[in-house]
């Protein structure tokens, strides 16, 4: 087992580490990817680490995270609990469900499904050796420069992670359940990365979920890239339920062709430090993607959203709309930035960013930034940060509701805009109870799981005192 | 108002940039660059008091020490300080007493701007406007000092007041946008020429609008100024600013600072109507504007109010702000912006909330065409202490052509949760619907986007001052003469 241990993160320690173990990195790449490999680990050299000196990191710190320090595993762990990775998965809720433990893929069964209809499915580990034409053909090449060092890293040491690939003209039939799951004994650095290639007139339905189950510090630079193509249909939920320990890095990369149409979904219950960078880039005109947010954060959690729509053809529209509770000590940053290039005519393009703050040291961070370099365009963006309307809280109050359901109510329903989006029902009623809890303050991470998620015969339901009315 | 809005389409065909003249006037220099001998030569020249010498040097000393921002969407081409006269002044033949003493030469030259100088004809008027004019690095003439000394009220150069107000300087001078601010605050904290000085005391409205007007001549050179408003308790004043500049192939630096104090219960308003040269339609020379405009409602219930029409310049870099530190103090910003050919604008606000109940209100209208680029950039931070506080911001942009671009980059940090903050921003191009009809109509497809944009920028010009609001509108049509192919 070869391992780093406990030792800070620096620029240093990775380079290092790459120059060790060079041929096992690219022990079954083809020339080409290892080319972008070292040009990867090249990019790395140049930008390091972010720190608080990078307009789009100067309100997220990450020495604190660093400081922890973490072992790096470049083999996965032998013994692995299939049962604790798929404990997680959605009751009633008919899915593929694939799973991750620190970032290495874990199978029932073979490593690389490949299933009748041409859906490939399974670890990128195997794919690259099974389909490394296929592979080399997306790999990198949808996730650019974020302009921090951490994509550049993850492509550098990509070993394993989850590659679905879903032929043209072929619809999923039923969604995909990514769960990557975080469970070690000591504090542990994971990077995984996803390929995600949905065909022209394909279409997926993958809920990307991340947990962890004991409380033990972890730091996750997960990338993820998703090429859509020519009328393509994705659907991409992503759930975040980790510890207070916990600093998630996510990257997820968009490209959408001709026409193609994306819907994405944060939902951020838990996690000590939280970074989304999210960026789409249409490749062709006509294509649609709408965004939406959901971060529910207390004590000292730390939330980072970052949204980069790039419309560089014309006819394009975008929406990105989020939303977030902030109690106690937590923190939400919201930085929405929309590029308009100059041949992008009939750009529609719209930014909403909403939060509630339930405490004086609760604070929010909205920046939705437009850039546009083009005259035939209908771009907006809106954000506002209050408290809960008092009118409203009046006008439960009056009908009797306790002081507290009603809170409960508006805050429920401040959220619902986000929730009432998920086109999976089973997933719906899911989040719907998820948030529910959380706003009641009863889910956590895993461990102290008390989901008795709701059925038809013991549903989730708001205690109003009808005594009172 | 009919015939008022025939008028304004009439300008509107003459376009092209009108104050670009020269005026010949016997002109001194200080030495081309920059170094302590220069401060020590400026600082001599004005016969300051030592403290203001030595604020000078420390200021230097600390700009050394500085780099040029690189932050803003702008494309700026390096500026070589020792190719700079950080001063220059129309030659004085003596100590003037009287306007007759003026040359005939200056008086010509502000009459043709439109300012009068001439206190005389301007009484003949129901209320009249206090003029401090300044041409290159000195201010040549003040109007209405003694009016308005009867009153209490201090309205002179920041050279008289040096002179004759130093405690007042002394206490307030860089109180509100310290040297160390940022890298031009610093720059012209070290080479500060001339500018406006007024102080309003305790419980006095100022009976007219007071006005500075600035004006570059010389070639080469840069203007620095500096003007100081001190509005005691109670006080009340409205400030207004205007400029322009000669047109000229290269580029020239204007670096000011406005600092504002109001204490308890006392209202400022301050307008500007930007109108320095904008560089011709390649882009070539125009005047480099770096400007920090800052404000402090120092008491509680106090209240700035910020007003710009922003039309000239090759380079804008502005952002006047409010420091809310009074409970229930009020900050507002109205802006409107205009960019054509290769003009290039970043401007903005700050609203810091630090005061209880504060509220501030931001509304920018942005107006793009040709190949300009124009940005907003506004930060609105609510402070833990600032509890029920109130921010409304509305920032729109327009676009005319398809080659120019505009951005928003708002900033909105709140770290409590009794105050309410509220952003909008829209971005459009004018539609053909508005344009389809008034060319219904008749109206040429220039007067009718003349129309649409003067419409568009009301919700701001309204709250300019009456003498200023005319001369804006007209500036609005002919910065975007020709801006629609």
């Amino acid at each position: 087992m070869q391992s780093e241990h406990k030792e800070i993160i620096t620029k240093e320690r990775f380079l290092d580490l790459f120059e060790k173990n060079r041929a096992l990195l690219t022990k079954n790449d083809t020339a080409l990817l290892a080319g972008t490999r070292e040009k990867a680990i090249a990019t790395f050299a140049r930008l390091g680490f972010p720190d608080t000196s990078l307009e789009t990191w100067n309100l997220t710190s990450l020495e604190e995270s660093f400081n922890r320090g973490y072992d790096y595993y470049l083999r996965p762990s032998e013994e692995v609990d299939v049962q604790k990775v798929f404990r997680c998965n959605i009751p009633h809720l008919d899915t593929a469900v694939i799973g991750q433990l620190n970032g290495w893929y874990v199978s029932k069964d073979v490593p690389l499904m490949e299933l009748g209809n041409g859906i490939i499915m399974g670890s990128l580990a195997e794919a690259r050796k099974k389909y490394p034409q296929l592979i080399e053909k997306y790999f990198g090449t949808v996730a650019d420069d974020a302009g921090d060092g951490f994509t550049a890293l993850n492509t550098a040491f990509a070993q394993d992670g989850v590659f679905i690939y879903v032929p043209d003209n072929v619809k999923s039939p039923k969604p995909v359940q990514l769960i990557n799951v975080i469970h070690h004994d000591e504090n542990i650095f994971l990077q995984s990365r996803n390929l995600i290639v949905v065909g022209a007139n394909a279409k997926l339905s993958l809920v990307h979920c991340d947990d962890s189950y004991n409380h033990q510090a972890s730091f996750s630079n997960i990338v993820t890239e998703i090429h859509v193509g020519e009328h393509g249909v994705m659907d991409h939920y992503k759930l975040q339920n980790l510890n207070n320990n916990s600093t998630l890095i996510s990257s997820v990369f968009f490209r959408l062709e001709d026409s193609a149409s994306l819907e994405s979904h944060y939902i951020s219950l838990n996690g000590g430090l939280l970074r989304n960078n999210i960026r789409v880039r249409f490749n062709a005109p006509h294509g649609r993607a709408n965004i939406y947010g959901l971060y529910l954060m207390d004590r000292k959690q730390h939330v980072d959203n970052q949204v980069f729509i790039d419309h560089a053809y014309p006819d394009c529209t975008s929406s990105e709309t989020f939303k977030g509770i902030l109690d106690e000590n937590a923190r939400a940053i919201f930085n929405g930035h929309v590029l308009v290039r100059r041949d992008a005519v009939k750009t529609d393009a719209r930014q909403s960013n909403k939060n509630i703050l339930l405490t004086d040291t609760a604070r929010v961070n909205s920046k939705p930034f437009l850039e546009i370099y083009n005259d035939d365009v209908k771009c907006s963006h809106g954000s506002t940060t209050g408290q809960i309307d008092q009118e409203s809280m009046f006008y439960l109050r009056q009908r009797g509701i306790g002081e507290e359901t009603a809170r409960m109510l508006l805050m429920f329903a401040f959220a619902d805009e986000i929730v009432t989006r998920i086109d999976i029902p089973q997933l719906r009623q899911r989040i719907e109870d998820m948030v529910k809890k959380r706003l009641q303050g009863e889910l956590q991470i895993c461990e102290q799981c008390v989901l008795h998620c709701s059925t038809p015969e013991h549903p989730v339901e708001f205690q109003i005192d009808l005594s009172k009315i | 108002m009919e015939s008022q809005a025939n008028k304004i389409l009439d300008e509107v065909t003459q376009g092209d940039y009108k104050y670009g003249f020269v005026t010949d006037i016997d002109t001194e220099f200080a030495p081309v660059g920059l170094s302590e001998d220069t401060i020590h030569y400026i600082s001599a020249k004005k016969n300051e008091p030592a403290f203001m010498l030595e604020f000078r040097l420390k200021a230097y000393r600390h700009w050394l020490t500085m780099s040029q921002p690189k932050w803003a969407h702008l494309n700026i081409s390096p500026i070589n300080f020792q190719e700079i006269i950080f001063y220059a002044a129309p030659k004085k033949k003596k100590e003037l007493s009287s306007l007759d003493e003026v040359d005939p030469e200056l008086l010509a030259t502000f009459n043709k701007l439109g300012i009068s100088l001439d206190e005389q004809k301007k009484l003949a008027g129901v209320a009249g406007v206090a003029v401090d004019a300044v041409i290159d690095s000195v201010s040549v003439k003040t109007t209405f000092s003694e009016t308005l000394s009867k009153h209490g009220i201090i309205f002179c150069s920041f050279s008289e007041a040096v002179q004759n107000h130093p405690d007042l300087v002394k206490q307030y001078m860089g109180s509100v946008v310290p040297y160390t601010d940022n890298y031009f605050a610093a720059l012209n904290s070290a080479v500060f020429s001339d500018g406006s000085f007024c102080y309003i005391p305790k419980g006095v409205r100022c009976p007219m609008e007071l006005s500075t007007y600035f004006r570059i001549n010389a070639a080469n050179t840069g203007q620095f100024e500096r003007t100081l408003i001190v509005a005691e308790e109670g006080a009340y004043v409205s400030y207004m600013e205007g400029c322009t500049a000669p047109q000229r192939d290269e580029n020239q630096l204007h670096a000011a600072i406005v600092e504002i104090v109001a204490m308890k219960d006392a209202s400022v308003k301050y307008s500007t109507v930007q109108n320095w040269y904008p560089g011709d339609k390649n882009g070539l020379g125009g005047i480099y504007n770096f400007v920090t405009k800052r404000g402090i409602c120092k008491g509680s219930n106090s209240k700035i109010s910020w007003t710009q029409v922003e039309t000239g310049s090759a380079i804008t870099w502005k952002y006047p702000s409010c420091i809310l530190l009074g409970d229930h103090s009020v900050g507002e910003f109205y802006s409107v912006a205009v960019t054509n050919n290769h003009q290039q604008a970043d401007t903005g606000t700050k609203m810091m909330h630090l005061g209880k109940n504060t509220r501030s209100t931001i509304i920018s209208k942005g107006i793009s065409a040709g190949q300009s680029n124009n940005s907003y950039r506004g930060l609105v931070r609510i402070s833990k202490n600032a509890v029920n506080s109130r921010n409304y911001s509305q920032c729109d942009s327009l676009l005319l052509g398809a080659r120019c671009g505009a951005h928003t980059y708002p900033y909105i940090q709140v770290d409590n949760k009794s105050s309410i903050v509220e952003h909008e921003a829209t971005t459009s191009k004018i539609s053909e619907d508005q344009l389809f009809y008034c060319q219904q109509r008749g109206i040429s497809n220039e007067s009718a986007i003349g129309l649409i944009v003067n419409g568009y920028a009301k919700e701001v010009l309204k709250q300019l001052p009456m003498e200023f609001a005319v001369e804006a509108q007209k500036l609005l049509s002919i910065s975007l003469e020709g801006s629609v192919g």
